[in-house]
C-alpha cells in the first residue's frame, strides 16, 4: 500500500498491543463513532456507567463474531472507551458493542451484557438492507453497525440557500413517490428513482422537497395485520430512528451493496444541480426501542439514563406518544442531536431540517418545558448550521402546543396548523373565518409578530391526514385497513364530500371538487410565509380516504403516475400557479405588510375588501374575503394583484377597488372556468371591460392583475 | 486480478478483472502507479470486471482525478449493464466516457 511518508513516521501508526491475534492501540476519544486511521479503525463510544466495554467485530453478513476485544482499562478516558483495531478490512466489517453494568428498574439501568448493541454514531446500519427482505429472527446481532467511505465528488456542489421567502416546499416519501409501476423509474422506490423525477419536479417548480424520515428504521416496526389480507402491516413512514447517522438503506437501491451513502449524495447534487433543496424530516424525539417491554438495541443498553427521560422509579417518560422520549437537553444527548444535524449538512450538503414533535426538544430531563432550551439555542447559533433551514412541528404528544410561540432565536419556521385548520374550513363554507383569513394570507401576523411571515410554512395537507383529494371527497376517516377499528386518525379533518362519500361518477360532483382543489392552492399559494404541498396533490390523489397511511406500503400511498396524465387540468393549474407566485415578489414578502400607505401611492401594499371596496364583511355569517396587493410595494415592482375568495354556494358580485394609476382588471385565475380558462398567462389574461366589477362564482376564487408587469 | 498495460500509439490500455474491492484496488491503485505516472489517454477494459464495490469505485474516480490533472482522459471500455447500473445510481457514471470496443474508444480520444 502506498501511504504518505508524514504518515508513516507517526507514533500512533503503529499497534501497541495485541489481543487474540488483533493488534491494537489506545485510541483517541473524539469523534464518536469510527474513524478509518492510517492503517486501522479508530472505535470510541461514550457510556457514563457501565462496568466495562467490549468491542465486537464480524464479517459482514456472518452470524458469529471473529472477535471480541476487551476495551483495557487504560484505553478509557472519562466515560469514553476509544481503541485503534489494526488491518481490517473496512469493507467486510460489521462492529457492536458489549456492556457490562447492573440492570436495575428503579435507578433506571438496563445493561444486557448477553446483547451486542449497534453504535449511537453508526454511518450505516446494516440489518434492513433491502426493504421489506424477510428477517433472520436467530440473528444474534439484527443491526449492525458498519463503515462507510465518507468522500465523495461533490464537484462544485453546495447547500443552495434560497431565501426562505421564496421556498416552494414539496413534501414527499422516497419510496412512495416512484414505487408505483407507473413511475416507469428503473429503481423504483429509490433515492435513485427520485433522481431521474427531477425533471417532473423541476417543471412543477417546486425549490424544494422535505423527505419523510430518511434515517434508518424498521420498515417491519409493526404488530398489526392488515384486517382483510392478513397481511403484515408495516412501519411506511418510518417515524421511528434506529441510527441518527445512517441513510435508510432500503430507500437505496444499492443497499444491497452497501452504497445507500454515494447513492443518497447522487441524488442531493442533482437536486441541487436542478435547483431544488433537500430538507430532511429528522425524528430526534425518541427511538425505536419503545418502552421498557422494547428491545435492547443501542441507547438503552448503553447508557439508559442519559439517552432517555425517565421517571423517578425508572420506567420511561412517553411525550412521543411512541414509547420513549430522547432526552435531548441532556449535554451528552444535545451533542448527539448536534453531531448529527452538523453531519447531513457538511456531508450530505443537506439545505434544512423539520423537526417531527419538535416541543420534545424544548423539554428538560424531567420533561418540563424550557423558557432557554439548550438544544433549541446550540442549533440556532451553530456555526456549521447558520444558513439552514429549521423547522418545527411545534408540538408533542404530551400535550406542548406552541405554534406561534415556539422558543426560534430568530432562526426557526413552524409548521402553521392554525393556516391549515383555518384554510380547510374557509374553503368547505364554514362561516365566520374572514378575520382569521385575513391574517393567515399575510403570513399569520397574529402569530408571528416579531418574526416575519417566513416563519410560517403553510401548508393544508401534509403526510399525516388526507390528502387534498380526499379532503374534498370525504366527510370522514376510512382507516378500516390500519387495522384497529377506524380508532386511529383524526377526527378533526374539516372535510366534506360535497354529496357523496368517496369517487362519485357524478360529474358535477368531481367538477366541484376539482374547483375546490383549486381554491385550496390559489389560497396556500397566494400567501404569503412558505407554502408546501403534499405529493401528488397537484395531480389529485387519493389514499381513500385513510387519513392515517402510515402502515401502508401499496398503491394505496404510492404517487400515481397516470394520474399526471388523467388529471392534466389541476397540474397545469398548480405550475402556471407557481409561476405567478414566483413573479410576483408581493406574495412572498419578507416581511409582513403594514396595511397602510407608507410610499404615498394612493393604495396600501395590503388592503382588505368585501363586495364593496375597503369594506371586507368580518361578520359571522361571512363567507367571502377580497384582498388588493399594490405590486408597488414589491421588490422588484409588479402589476397590482386582486384576489376574491367566495366560498358562498351562490355567485357574488364584487365591485373592484381602483388599481394603482386606473389600469384595468385582467383576470388571470377563475376557478369557476373550465380549464383552459381556468388560469392564463400574465401576458393573455382577457381583460374585464369596465374594470368596476367581478361576478365570482360560488366556491370560487378569482384572481385580477393590473398595470405593468414586473421585467 | 491481472492488470496487463499494453502500449498503443499513444494511449495506455489496461485490463481489469475479477473484483475490485476493499482488499483489490489498493494492490491496483499500487501497480498502477508507476506504469500511468505519465499517462494521458488511459482505457480501462472492464469487460472482465464482476464485482465493483465502493472502494472499487473509488479506485476509478482517483484514476479519473489523476488523468483529469494533467488534461488527459480515461475511457471505461466494455462495462457489464449492472456495474453501469450501479454506477449510475451512485453517481459515479457521469464522471466517465464509455466505450463498448475499442475502436470507440479510441474515437472518443480524439473527439
Amino acid at each position: 500500500m502506498r501511504h504518505n511518508n508524514v504518515m508513516e513516521s507517526r507514533i500512533d501508526y503503529y499497534p501497541t498491543d495485541e489481543r487474540q491475534g488483533f493488534r491494537i492501540r489506545r485510541g483517541r476519544p473524539l469523534p464518536f463513532g469510527t474513524t478509518i486511521v492510517p492503517n486501522g479503525v479508530n472505535f470510541s463510544v461514550f457510556s457514563s456507567s457501565a462496568a466495562s466495554c467490549t468491542l465486537v467485530l464480524f464479517r459482514k453478513h456472518e452470524p458469529r463474531p471473529i472477535v471480541e476485544i476487551e476495551f483495557p482499562k487504560e484505553f478509557r478516558t472519562g466515560d469514553v472507551y476509544s481503541m485503534i483495531v489494526f488491518d481490517l478490512d473496512y469493507e467486510d466489517l460489521e462492529y457492536g458493542y458489549r456492556f457490562e453494568g447492573p440492570w436495575d428498574q428503579g435507578s433506571g439501568q438496563r445493561f444486557d451484557q448477553t446483547k451486542i448493541l449497534f453504535d449511537p454514531y453508526s454511518k450505516v446500519l446494516g440489518g434492513r438492507d433491502v426493504w421489506r427482505k424477510e428477517t433472520d429472527p436467530s440473528d444474534i446481532y439484527p443491526y449492525r453497525s458498519r463503515l462507510i467511505f465518507d468522500d465523495f465528488d461533490w464537484e462544485n456542489d453546495h447547500a443552495l440557500e434560497t431565501p426562505l421567502q421564496d421556498l416552494v416546499i414539496y413534501e414527499l416519501h422516497v419510496r412512495g413517490f416512484t414505487a408505483h409501476p407507473s413511475s416507469n423509474a428503473t429503481a423504483p422506490g429509490t433515492f435513485a428513482g427520485l433522481r431521474e423525477k427531477i425533471p417532473y419536479l423541476k417543471e412543477l417548480g417546486i425549490n424544494c422537497v422535505e423527505l419523510l424520515p430518511v434515517f434508518e428504521f424498521d420498515e417491519w416496526e409493526n404488530s398489526r395485520k392488515h384486517p382483510e389480507t392478513g397481511e403484515q402491516l408495516l412501519n411506511y413512514w418510518g417515524y421511528s430512528t434506529l441510527a441518527f447517522f445512517a441513510p435508510k438503506a432500503g430507500y437505496a437501491a444499492t443497499g444491497r451493496l452497501g452504497m445507500q451513502v454515494d447513492e443518497f449524495k447522487a441524488m442531493v447534487k442533482e437536486l441541487h444541480r436542478a435547483g431544488i433543496e433537500v430538507i430532511l424530516d429528522v425524528v430526534l424525539n425518541h427511538t425505536a426501542e419503545g418502552d421498557h417491554r422494547g428491545p435492547t438495541l443501542c441507547y438503552r443498553g448503553i447508557d439508559n439514563r442519559s439517552y432517555y427521560m425517565l421517571t423517578p422509579d425508572g420506567y420511561y417518560l412517553n411525550f412521543s406518544g411512541c414509547g420513549n422520549t430522547l432526552n435531548c437537553n441532556h449535554p451528552v444527548v444535545r451533542n448527539l442531536v448536534l453531531d448529527c444535524l452538523r453531519y447531513w449538512s457538511a456531508e450530505y450538503h443537506i439545505d434544512g431540517f423539520r423537526f417531527d414533535l419538535a416541543s420534545i426538544l424544548d423539554r428538560d430531563q424531567n420533561g418540563a418545558p424550557l423558557s432557554n432550551p439548550p438544544l433549541l439555542e446550540s442549533l440556532a447559533y451553530d456555526p456549521v448550521l447558520s444558513k439552514c433551514k429549521l423547522i418545527a412541528e411545534a408540538w408533542d404528544a404530551g400535550g406542548l402546543y406552541q405554534v406561534g410561540s415556539f422558543p426560534a432565536y430568530g432562526r426557526w419556521a413552524e409548521w402553521n396548523g392554525k393556516f391549515r385548520d383555518c384554510v380547510r374550513r374557509f374553503v368547505k363554507g364554514d362561516p365566520g373565518l374572514v378575520w382569521e383569513m385575513g391574517s393567515r394570507i399575510q403570513g399569520s401576523p397574529d402569530l408571528y409578530q416579531h418574526r416575519g411571515p417566513s416563519a410560517s410554512v403553510n401548508f393544508i395537507t401534509c403526510h399525516d391526514g388526507f390528502t387534498l383529494h380526499d379532503m374534498v371527497s370525504y366527510s370522514y376517516k376510512h382507516n378500516e385497513a390500519n387495522g384497529e377499528n377506524n380508532r386511529d386518525g383524526s377526527d378533526d379533518n374539516a372535510s366534506w364530500n360535497w354529496g357523496c362519500e368517496g369517487e362519485s361518477p357524478d360529474c358535477q360532483i368531481q367538477a366541484l371538487r376539482r374547483q375546490l382543489m383549486k381554491n385550496a392552492f390559489c389560497l396556500l399559494l397566494l400567501s404569503n410565509g412558505i407554502p408546501m404541498i403534499l405529493m401528488g396533490d397537484e395531480n389529485g390523489r387519493t389514499q381513500r380516504g385513510n387519513n392515517n397511511s402510515y402502515c401502508h406500503d401499496s398503491e394505496l400511498t404510492w404517487m400515481d403516475w397516470t394520474l399526471v396524465q388523467h388529471n392534466t387540468d389541476l397540474l397545469r393549474f398548480v405550475k402556471k400557479l407557481i409561476i405567478f407566485r414566483k413573479t410576483h415578489a408581493a406574495l412572498r414578502a419578507g416581511e409582513f405588510f403594514r396595511n397602510i400607505d407608507y410610499l404615498g401611492v394612493g393604495i396600501p401594499d395590503i388592503s382588505f375588501h368585501g363586495t364593496t371596496p375597503f369594506s371586507p364583511d368580518t361578520s359571522q355569517g361571512s363567507r367571502c374575503i377580497a384582498w388588493m396587493l399594490c405590486g408597488k410595494y414589491a421588490n422588484p415592482a409588479h402589476e397590482d394583484i386582486y384576489v376574491a375568495v367566495n366560498s358562498r354556494w351562490d355567485s357574488v358580485t364584487f365591485q373592484l377597488p381602483q388599481a394603482s394609476d386606473g389600469a384595468l382588471w385582467k383576470v388571470v385565475v377563475n376557478t369557476s372556468m373550465p380549464a383552459p380558462e381556468d388560469i392564463y398567462d400574465a401576458c393573455c389574461a382577457p381583460a374585464i371591460h369596465d374594470s368596476k366589477h367581478v361576478i365570482v362564482g360560488g366556491r370560487s376564487v378569482m384572481v385580477l392583475t393590473a398595470g405593468q408587469s414586473a421585467a | 486480478m491481472n492488470v496487463t498495460t499494453l502500449a498503443e500509439p499513444g494511449v495506455t490500455r489496461v485490463e481489469l478483472e475479477g473484483s475490485i474491492d476493499g482488499k483489490t484496488a489498493p494492490q491496483i491503485r499500487e501497480e498502477l502507479s508507476a506504469p500511468l505516472q505519465q499517462v494521458q489517454k488511459l482505457i480501462i477494459d472492464m469487460s472482465r470486471v464482476d464485482y465493483l464495490s465502493s472502494a472499487g469505485l473509488r479506485l476509478l474516480l482517483v484514476l479519473y482525478r489523476e488523468i483529469s490533472a494533467r488534461n488527459g482522459k480515461l475511457v471505461l471500455l466494455r462495462v457489464s449493464p449492472e456495474i453501469r447500473t450501479v454506477m449510475s445510481h451512485t453517481g459515479f457514471l457521469s464522471f466517465f466516457t464509455l466505450a463498448d470496443s475499442q475502436q470507440e474508444a479510441l474515437h472518443a480520444f480524439a473527439a
